[in-house]
């Protein structure tokens, strides 16, 4: 009797989030990790509640949006991509002039009711449209495509690395890259264009970055030789992670995180006070859910019945991989510090809602064919 | 080819996406991986050292600040320099009880509500560890009581810091400027980590056009602290490089003079060297003392200087606009010469005033009774106004200001300091643009004697006389001969910078002007002829008198009548020796009246100061 009704409650559920066109899985690792995220957040914000409510409360729209994004129907999505690509490339260049700047950057557009970095859309659109131009072609991709999807790609990307917001571009670079690199661009490409790409870093390094981005690099590679500096965030970041140690000082308690030692500490730098707080061990958990989330991803898109679904499906996955990698990486004393921040935990609106809406679209893809798990 | 032609294989195709999925796991898994290693190494390998780090309360690093650059002028005369001075400060994170410390300390020191202010703000951005100025300045006497007291006060220190000082005081106030406290706004300006360590930062004049090479770099201090907060060792250090030290143009003797020559009127004078754009002497009066401004100016202080009808903190010599009247008349005049507009010869007859066809309106000679046949000698000699509107109305306003803009009227001159002003040179496209309206011929005239919307600051028209006398040469005009690089003490100058040319085309043209010019101070007619009692040299000169107030049709200016706020202001344009120019001087005087009798003695005190007592 009582095995029945589980069962039956079960079974409720089920048919609810299949309703809803939501993939149990995914769903519920999301949420967990966000909640999750939340409860660092009180610690990193100094046990401020009112961050923690303000962060929830985004994570309620973002899951709406989810919602929402996921019950649009796939072949919807390929048609709407070539406009949310052109909106969105559009409104990059009316931010180039009309664009708010904060924090020495040109990144905002102001629309009244809400302020949004078009940039956001991109990291949806970009994958988007170079999926749908692919999808119907014969794969792999032949020199006419890739050259096509390149300039799709770069364009945007090129805008937003003007702004300057680096981290941004390299996330929309590599989520078209990823789709390419999906629809089977030739091995013999890719390594020329690695090597052109590292042939050319010395220009790169002259020309294509600002002073302050080549500064992060040199501090990165010598962080002594910026101690005032960005220098001191690296090793402060680094002591906080060093001494959490295997088990983590405990929630709350870290005190490099508590006393004013680590910048940027609810935003980009918040991995650090989750090792310091949770250690060792807390870190392969997090990590652990991380890779559950893209390998659900990397799954949907495999098990796709069409080449549209496959593409984005797992490009998305792959760039949900780069924001994770690129923020532990820059906490961890890594890769030069660039704004990215860790997905689904850092402090911010903006990406989380992208984030959602970006597995809106994963779940979107697996609803159009029904899966039995 | 073939491949092209293939059909779509799903299965091909999916198994091709497939293969490149399963080759990003495997990928991710790696990165991933390395990810983890490196938290293994931070978290595992390491731990000890970096909880070591944590736990003992840490490694503190201590920013240095750099000892301002030295700035003196041209004979080697120290004009900024940096004293020591003691400080009032507070390590926050060794204060028990912040508000009730410096509630006790108001028993030994008198601290305003600025000063708390601005210790809050600083406390914002700075770490808890660092130290943070409350009070700049002490005397003596405050020293020795605080001194006595400062056992009961754990994290209150007294430390000895070099400040700016002028120890010219008051002198070449202006074209120095001044350093202050650093505000967040300068702060947006400059890069933070060069100034962790620094309070002070220029905030006008060289001293701010110069911070970069003033400022110098900071240093940094590795230090090991105890749970208490206080050193244990100095792990590493580098040491501040001190700023670069400046030479200036200005002569500190010649300035002093040429700021006594004005007494007690308010003015300005500018005094450059021809040949290079060098800037001897920069007058601007009244002046003010700037040592005020260092270490926070009182409220008291600050109100009188800013609410005094004189305005001595405004910069009258870059900052200030003035029409410039009757010393435009050599410029105009050579435009006429040299657009063959006029001749040599021409005469115009003046009755002391001058009608435009067709119109009412009697445009007036200073001269009521009119100086009668008039050829350009005569008209600049004896300043005739009737001659000039004859010549602008045939000129045109394209042409007039076409010329002018080639002796620099209307744009900046460049010079190296901050708030210098465009002045105005009117033209048709001017006004269309800024009053939508279309050009009247009556403004042509007025143009032509240095009036109506013609504006030029006492920089602008120093150079631009400095220009004629070099024959239509223009330099950049500077106030800084060579930077000393610190360290090394190389000292670097800094190249003059020709800024236009006007090519003559004849000669006789510049000539005839400047002996019209050399007949203003040397001629019995000429307008400066009182100057000339007694001067060892030739000089070339200009009188100029610049309508404050507007006198109706019908009315006359009489100088007694008008109060003394709006009477005219007295002018003269001059270089010396006429033979081979070495010195050129702009001298305005406000509300001086006439520019015969109040300016030309001005710049003819500068101009005997520089060329006859050189030591």
């Amino acid at each position: 009797m009582n095995q029945m009704l589980d069962q039956d409650s079960v079974s409720v559920t089920r048919r609810v989030l299949d309703a809803l066109r939501l993939d149990p899985v995914l769903l519920s690792l999301l949420v967990i990790l966000a909640l999750f995220g939340s409860m660092v957040l009180y610690s990193a914000s100094g046990s401020d509640q009112a961050v923690v409510l303000r962060q929830l409360t985004r994570i309620l729209v973002a899951v709406l949006l989810l919602i929402a994004v996921a019950n649009i129907p796939v072949r919807m999505l390929r048609k709407i991509s070539i406009w949310l690509y052109l909106a969105g490339v559009g409104l990059l260049i009316a931010v180039m002039f009309f664009g708010e700047v904060g924090k020495g950057a040109q990144r905002w557009l102001d629309l009244g009711i809400i302020r949004f970095q078009p940039s956001e859309i991109l990291k949806l659109a970009v994958p988007m449209i170079v999926a749908a131009y692919l999808a119907p072609r014969v794969l792999p991709v032949g020199f006419k495509e890739l050259v096509v999807s390149s300039v799709l790609v770069l364009i945007p990307v090129v805008l937003i690395a003007r702004q300057p917001d680096l981290g941004t571009a390299i996330l929309v670079g590599s989520a078209g890259f990823f789709v390419l690199f999906l629809a089977g661009v030739r091995w013999r490409i890719i390594i020329s264009l690695g090597v052109i790409f590292s042939a050319m870093a010395p220009l790169l390094w002259k020309f294509a970055l600002h002073e302050y981005q080549r500064k992060r690099i040199v501090t990165l590679l010598d962080p002594e030789s910026d101690p005032l500096g960005s220098g001191y965030h690296i090793i402060q970041s680094k002591i906080a992670i060093g001494s959490g140690g295997v088990y983590g000082k405990g929630w709350l308690n870290g005190t490099q995180s508590q006393l004013d030692f680590i910048p940027e500490r609810s935003t980009d730098f918040i991995f650090s006070v989750f090792g310091e707080e949770f250690g060792f061990f807390g870190s392969v958990v997090l990590i652990l859910i991380y890779l559950a989330i893209i390998f659900r991803g990397l799954y949907i898109a495999a098990h796709s019945d069409e080449n549209f679904g496959r593409l984005l499906a797992g490009a998305l996955s792959l760039t949900f991989f780069v924001y994770l990698f690129v923020n532990t990486g820059m906490v961890a004393g890594m890769l030069p510090v660039v704004g990215v921040p860790l997905p689904l935990i850092s402090y911010g609106g903006t990406s989380m809602v992208t984030l959602m809406m970006g597995f809106g679209l994963i779940m979107s893809i697996r609803s159009a064919k029904r899966f039995l798990v | 080819m073939s491949k092209r032609e293939q059909l779509k294989d799903d299965y091909l195709e999916n198994r091709l996406i497939r293969r490149r999925l399963i080759l990003a796991a495997f990928f991710i898994v790696l990165m991933l991986g390395i990810v983890l290693g490196r938290l293994y190494v931070l978290q595992i390998v390491e731990y000890e050292h970096f909880s070591t780090l944590s736990d003992s309360n840490r490694i503190r690093i201590k920013a240095l600040p750099p000892t301002r650059g030295l700035i003196f002028d041209r004979h080697g005369v120290v004009m900024a320099n940096n004293l020591p001075t003691y400080r009032l400060e507070i390590v926050r994170e060794q204060v028990e009880d912040l508000e009730s410390t410096l509630q006790q300390l108001r028993q030994y020191v008198e601290y305003s509500e600025q000063d708390l202010k601005r210790f809050k703000q600083s406390s914002k951005r700075r770490r808890p560890f660092e130290s943070i100025p409350l009070r700049l300045n002490l005397n003596d006497e405050e020293v020795a009581r605080l001194a006595v007291n400062l056992h009961q006060f754990e994290g209150v220190e007294i430390n000895a810091r070099l400040t700016r000082n002028y120890p010219q005081g008051e002198h070449a106030v202006h074209a120095l400027g001044y350093v202050g406290r650093i505000d967040e706004r300068d702060l947006s300006e400059v890069d933070e980590v060069d100034y962790a360590g620094s309070t002070h930062i220029g905030k006008l004049g060289l001293e701010k056009f110069y911070e970069h090479e003033l400022h110098g770099t900071v240093g940094v201090q590795q230090v090991e602290v105890n749970a208490n907060g206080r050193t244990l060792r100095v792990l590493s250090e580098a040491p501040p490089i001190q700023g670069n030290n400046l030479h200036l143009t200005i002569d500190s003797r010649l300035q002093r003079v040429a700021e006594e020559a004005f007494a007690d009127r308010n003015g300005a004078a500018v005094a450059i060297d021809p040949t290079n754009g060098e800037i001897l002497a920069l007058v601007s009066m009244p002046i003010f003392n700037p040592n005020l401004f260092v270490n926070g100016i009182s409220f008291d202080n600050y109100n009188a200087l800013r609410d005094s009808p004189s305005r001595p903190l405004f910069n009258r010599a870059l900052s200030g606009q003035y029409p410039p009247g009757s010393t435009t008349k050599p410029f105009f005049g050579l435009a006429g010469l040299e657009t063959r507009v006029n001749l040599v010869d021409s005469e115009t007859y003046c009755i002391g005033y001058y009608r435009l066809p067709n119109e009412e309106r009697r445009y007036r000679d200073w001269k009521k009774e009119g100086h009668g046949h008039m050829d350009l000698n005569g008209a600049i000699t004896q300043s005739c106004d009737v001659y000039f509107y004859d010549l602008a109305y045939r000129l045109g306003i394209d042409r007039m200001s076409a010329f002018m803009e080639q002796f620099g009227f209307g744009i900046k001159t460049g010079v190296d300091s901050t708030g210098e002003r465009n002045g105005l040179l009117p033209s048709r496209e001017w006004k269309r643009r800024a009053e939508g309206m279309p050009w009247f011929p009556g403004e042509t005239l007025i143009t032509g004697i240095g009036q109506g919307a013609l504006l030029v600051t006492p920089l602008q028209l120093a150079n631009s006389t400095a220009a004629f006398a070099q024959k239509g040469t223009r330099y950049q005009p500077r106030l800084v001969k060579s930077v000393e690089k610190i360290p090394g003490y190389n000292r670097i100058d800094i190249a003059s910078r020709v800024a236009g040319r006007y090519e003559i085309q004849k000669q006789e043209n510049w000539e005839h002007v400047h002996n019209a010019m050399v007949n203003v101070v040397h001629g019995l007619r000429g307008t400066a002829y009182r100057i000339s009692q007694g001067i060892q040299y030739k000089a070339a000169g200009k009188t100029g008198t610049a309508q404050v107030f507007e006198v109706a049709q019908d009315e006359e200016y009489d100088e007694e009548d008008v109060a003394e706020k709006l009477r005219d202001h007295a002018l003269f344009v001059s270089y010396a020796p006429a033979e081979d120019p070495k010195i050129a001087v702009a001298v305005i005087v406000e509300n001086g009246g006439h520019g015969s009798s109040v300016a030309a003695p001005i710049a003819r005190r500068i101009m005997d100061a520089y060329l006859l007592e050189q030591s």
